[in-house]
């Protein structure tokens, strides 16, 4: 059996559900027998809506790091911790596991996954062939790791929520809480509606090509 | 009812990752293949696909009303005590000013991990006797969108950080509410181990009854058609 592709066979196959099939011909490929979802070869407008959604991440990620996540009102004094604050703060604390978990879902996997998308948008665009097995493993990564950045939010509102101890000490959170929480979100949508097959079909015209 | 996709047969799936057309041999159960090219998993069969997962989301149900209504911690300094729920920690966001904030925490706490659960309590007693009817198809595609939002394992990491970083400032005790969260963490990783949708949409009803008068056919064995 030669190695062949559903699109080259002229099959498609649902995102939904997963069912091959035949599509009619024309310009529409109609929807899925079986559950009725639209049928496209590969994700609509896959990498110019990964890049839209990449920039804009990219650029919510500086006052993500920027401005406070959490302001503190002890006593008459008032104290601003953006994200990294925050990471040192658990470090001085001594609960330094806490402080590495914090690091990686905060600073390193947001960057990391601007960086993995980016990389892999440009490859698919230039047709870059070869690695495609570890292009598509580094996409499952994004993929599997990303949620893990909304951490952060979740202790900046669970602090909030819990430390209203009005006049005695309160905590509000700071503008760089919904910045950080748009990157997060941001960065999913465009794993998303990137399509890792891309990253195989620069290849198999290659290949067919030589052959 | 068409028995293209019946489990005996061989199947031929593309490949959701690199679109490499291949052939499934019946796969024992509790097995998985992987796709020859980019090792991505294409298929799995459940030991049991209906049952298991079903008693594992109506535990997950009940964990998740428990979530919710009961307080996650409490904290006590200088005499004054003070605890939270999920739902609360949302609303303290939006009363402070952070409303697109406390969206996003309702949505990945509270309203797509409840979504899953519920789509998929109906789903998973919908096809009990198959063939389930369209609606049913409906429903676990809407449970597959809200799965990637569901972020209770997120979430539990972010309440122990913040129970960690307070105890600085004040006595914190962790509430029956953070053990059903901790137990809805467990619950929903067996859903993900147990529950197969291959399964549950070869028991549901076709949108085009007929395969071959449809806008698009269902081909069960494509090669022999090229």
């Amino acid at each position: 059996m030669t190695v062949a592709t559903a699109a080259q066979a002229g099959l498609v196959s649902c995102e939904a559900c997963g069912l091959l099939s035949r599509p009619a011909g024309g310009i529409e490929l109609g929807h899925c027998p079986r559950c009725g979802s639209e049928l496209a070869w590969r994700r609509h407008q896959s990498v110019q809506r990964t890049w839209a959604l990449v920039i804009a991440a990219a650029i919510c990620y500086i006052p993500a790091n920027v401005l406070p996540v959490l302001t503190t009102t002890a006593l008459g004094s008032t104290d601003s911790d953006t994200i990294m604050g925050g990471v040192v703060f658990l470090y001085t604390s001594g609960s330094w596991p806490l402080a590495l978990a914090v690091l990686v879902a905060s600073v390193m996997i947001p960057l990391g996954k601007l960086m993995a998308l980016t990389y892999l948008l440009i490859t698919v665009q230039r047709g870059v062939p070869g690695n495609d097995r570890d292009r598509t493993r580094l996409y499952r990564l994004v993929e599997v790791v990303g949620r893990w950045s909304m951490l952060d939010v979740f202790v900046d509102t669970f602090t909030v929520a819990l430390v209203q101890l009005q006049p005695l000490m309160s905590v509000k959170p700071g503008p760089g809480v919904v910045f950080f929480a748009a990157v997060v979100v941001l960065t999913m949508l465009a794993a998303m509606s990137f399509d890792p097959r891309l990253i195989w079909d620069a290849g198999s015209t290659r290949e067919g090509n030589h052959g | 009812m068409s028995a293209q996709a019946g489990p005996d047969s061989v199947e031929t799936v593309a490949c959701p990752h690199c679109d490499l057309l291949q052939a499934i041999p019946r796969l024992p159960p509790g097995g998985a293949a992987r796709c020859a090219r980019c090792a991505s998993t294409i298929a799995t069969r459940s030991t049991d696909p209906i049952d298991r997962p079903l008693a594992f989301t109506f535990a997950a149900l009940f964990a998740f009303i428990v979530a919710n209504t009961e307080p996650l911690m409490g904290l006590s300094a200088a005499g004054r005590h003070a605890s939270t729920t999920i739902v609360n920690g949302a609303y303290e966001m939006w009363m402070q000013g952070q409303q697109i904030t406390a969206l996003i925490i309702a949505f990945c706490a509270v309203i797509a991990p409840g979504g899953y659960i519920i789509f998929l309590l109906t789903v998973l007693l919908a096809v009990r006797r198959p063939p389930a009817p369209r609606w049913v198809g409906e429903l676990l595609r809407w449970a597959a969108f809200m799965q990637p939002w569901s972020m209770v394992e997120v979430m539990i990491l972010g309440i122990l950080v913040a129970l960690i970083k307070i105890a600085e400032l004040a006595l914190v005790d962790p509430g029956i509410g953070m053990y059903a969260v901790g137990a809805l963490v467990v619950l929903l990783t067996a859903i993900g181990i147990t529950f197969d949708p291959d399964e549950i949409w070869r028991r549901i009803e076709w949108v085009d009854p007929r395969p071959s008068a449809g806008v698009a056919r269902g081909t069960a064995s494509p090669e022999a058609r090229a």
